[in-house]
């Protein structure tokens, strides 16, 4: 595995189009980096560039120090995983594993290739599947696979687009902890991109924002959901949203003069005690936890309200927000520190 | 609007049966979603409710009338696809007006009619737009304008959210409820995300294999799930089970697992085996400095308000959910108990949960 770095890197598509912009990043060896970005804002056209399967236009690209820029993809070694699996129907789960060690490029043993196949096959819980035709396996089981496929490898760096997104909700948070795990235990360096920000603070050890084809934070998961840059990247992180008001709303005393936005966490309100007042507006249940969205001065705030909050629709209620842990912003929507 | 039933409803596939004998009420103005896993039944129960499949056996009801076997088009109910089925070089006006214009209304009311939906999802400021030039969801608004300018006597929704990013899937999730509570419009809404079914739903429709297990309100499924099934399936992260092998008695109030007793609800219900399993919420589980059960921490899951911890132990690996402030390390040895006696056993041989007096 290698430590994997951007430099300076642009990416133009139709001559104006700049899908990164300047973009320099360094994934150290080992680590799980997750980019996260809503669709468009350059995620996979990042992974491409380094896997060599787009041509930057400006930048570089070094994998331990050596420049890759200019390499052919298949000299790059790296492995990449997609968001929609794409496995051979007719080959057995051995032989879909197999398939990238059987490369001329590599050249490993027969008893080489069984011995890594069956490694990660056990890593991922597939073993017992292993005769089994790829098309005789559930969506789960294929995605596996998929991600098995890339792990029989030890390449410079794994490239993920979205890998779980196309898994049912309850599988995507089993996979989560599994492959947290996976990479722990490899030391593997993963560059994972996604739009689910969940995934994002579950698994990786540092996150990078991207808005727009610009990388503009990164950080560990707490970091970045404790100090946001910007509004932008306040909204990023966290469920349910951050709310974000006008300084005036909450009229406070202490906030930093050029302050022009507030930014507080639904966890932040505390609900049954201080001195702001509003209305409930609705009430949703989620099992664990309560998100009550409440009317005040025409703004709608919401708490988060640990367990089964008892109250109705339109009543009044008390709530009180926690100073300590407003977050600022001046008028260009940036974090006052 | 109308109240939706469906009586004894089954629909086989050659020798594969997607939907087994299920009964259901939809009631006027609910919003109700029908939540499983891929291959449950639910698209296929949410189609026969559309005319878009015949059912192979039973009857479905709009109000009093018998619709089981009438065309989709005499049911006069709106369907919502996961894909945005739209037509890319027309304008945003002449999507709307488009299924008003097939049924041959008037101009007047088809302009009347496109206003209305676009004004009530806020989409009226760009009724001139291609819909190529839109992002992800304003199509989507588009999509269920559609659907709102027939005023139909139901919507029925597969997935509609489930090809948009995660934060935005939450945005609209918002906007589906309010859209529903401003218009009443009876809602049938098929999907696989419990997070989803949870925040919506009047009342929720668990399906597994065919079979509908449960419907109730969310706060029912959630803290009364009638099966493991259910218990499992609903909450993120899902309930820990924790297996024992011990029989139990009416009125009992205590177990013993791997030599560690446990405090249970009293009992209103003998198991029907030995091997059973308790059933307990992350969130009714505390971390305790002795005293309590060990393991080591396998995973930690960080989720900005809080933390999930995967702790394996003795009895498998189990989930507790703690604050974000706490910090734990991976292999670190951590004791934890229950932190109230919210918990359920679940009949080893059934899988259904036994009554007790916190079920009751």
């Amino acid at each position: 595995m290698s430590k994997v770095e951007l430099k300076n890197v642009t990416k133009i598509y139709d001559k104006t189009n700049k899908a990164i912009d300047d973009l320099s990043l360094t994934i150290n060896n080992g680590e799980f980096f997750i980019l996260l970005g809503p669709t468009g804002a350059g995620k996979t056209t990042t992974l491409r560039s380094i896997a060599g399967l787009e041509k930057i236009d400006n930048g570089q690209i070094l994998f331990d120090e050596q420049d890759y820029t200019s390499i052919q993809p298949a000299f790059r070694d790296t492995a990449f995983v997609f968001q929609q699996f794409s496995l051979y129907p007719h080959y057995k789960v051995f032989d879909n594993l197999a398939f990238p060690l059987k490369s001329r490029l590599r050249n490993f043993s027969k008893e080489d290739i069984k011995e890594k196949v069956e490694k990660v096959a056990e890593m991922l819980k597939i073993k017992s599947k292993l005769n089994n035709k790829a098309t005789e396996l559930s969506g789960g089981e294929m995605q596996r696979v998929a991600i098995g496929r890339a792990l029989v490898r030890e390449p410079n760096i794994y490239l993920m687009d979205e890998p779980l997104s196309s898994l049912d909700a309850k599988l995507r948070e089993t996979l989560r902890v599994e492959l947290k795990n996976i990479q722990r235990n490899l030391g593997a360096t993963i560059l994972y991109v996604t739009h689910d920000q969940a995934e994002a603070t579950t698994m990786a050890d540092r996150i990078g924002v991207l808005e727009e084809g610009k990388l503009v934070q990164v950080g560990t998961p707490e970091e970045i959901y404790n100090n946001p840059i910007s509004t932008y990247v306040a909204h990023r992180l966290g469920s349910p949203r951050i709310n974000i008001v006008n300084e005036d709303v909450l009229s406070l005393e202490n906030s930093p003069s050029n302050t022009k936005k507030l930014g507080i966490r639904p966890e932040n309100i505390k609900i049954n005690t201080g001195n702001f007042q509003g209305k409930i507006r609705t009430i949703e249940a989620l099992g664990a936890e309560t998100v009550i969205s409440i009317d005040y001065k025409q703004i709608e705030l919401l708490a988060l309200f640990q367990g089964i909050f008892k109250g109705t629709k339109g009543e009044n209620i008390n709530f009180d927000i926690n100073a300590n842990n407003i977050l600022y912003f001046n008028d260009k929507n940036e974090s006052i520190r | 609007m109308a109240a939706i039933k469906i009586e004894n409803l089954q629909k086989s596939f050659a020798d594969f049966t997607a939907v087994k004998n299920s009964n259901l009420t939809i009631n006027n103005k609910e919003f109700f979603v029908l939540l499983g896993p891929s291959g449950c039944g639910k698209t296929t129960t949410l189609r026969m409710i559309a005319g878009l499949e015949l059912p192979t056996s039973g009857k479905i009801y709009l109000d009093q009338d018998e619709v089981s076997l009438l065309r989709a088009s005499e049911r006069d109910i709106a369907f919502v696809f996961q894909l945005f089925a739209l037509y890319p070089h027309m304008n945003v006006k002449n999507n709307l007006a488009f299924p008003l214009k097939m049924q041959k209304y008037s101009r007047a009311e088809i302009k009347e009619r496109v206003m209305e939906a676009a004004k009530l999802l806020r989409i009226d400021n760009i009724l001139d737009s291609k819909i190529s030039s839109l992002a992800g969801g304003d199509r989507q608004r588009v999509a269920l304008g559609r659907a709102l300018v027939r005023r139909p006597k139901a919507f029925l929704m597969d997935e509609p959210l489930g090809t948009l990013d995660a934060e935005f899937r939450e945005l609209m999730c918002l906007e589906l409820r309010k859209l529903h509570d401003d218009i009443g419009a009876t809602t049938v809404y098929v999907t696989h995300d419990q997070q989803e079914a949870m925040s919506m739903a009047d009342r929720i429709a668990v399906m597994n294999e065919g079979e509908v297990l449960q419907a109730d309100s969310p706060s029912i499924i959630y803290n009364k799930p009638k099966s493991k099934f259910v218990a499992s399936f609903i909450g993120s992260p899902a309930m820990n089970f924790i297996p024992f092998n011990q029989s139990v008695q009416k009125n009992q109030t205590e177990i013993t697992i791997e030599g560690t007793k446990i405090i249970i609800p009293k009992q209103l219900e003998e198991s029907t085996t030995q091997e059973n399993f308790l059933g307990i919420r992350p969130e009714n589980l505390k971390l305790v400095s002795n005293e309590g059960v060990a393991g080591n921490v396998f995973g930690i899951e960080y989720l900005g308000s809080r933390k999930i911890v995967t702790i394996e132990t003795k009895f498998g690996k189990i989930k507790i959910r703690i604050d974000s402030n706490v910090n734990l390390k991976i292999d670190e040895n951590v004791q934890f108990i229950p932190s109230n006696d919210n918990q359920i056993i679940f009949d080893g041989k059934t899988e259904k949960s036994l009554i007790s007096e916190f079920l009751n």
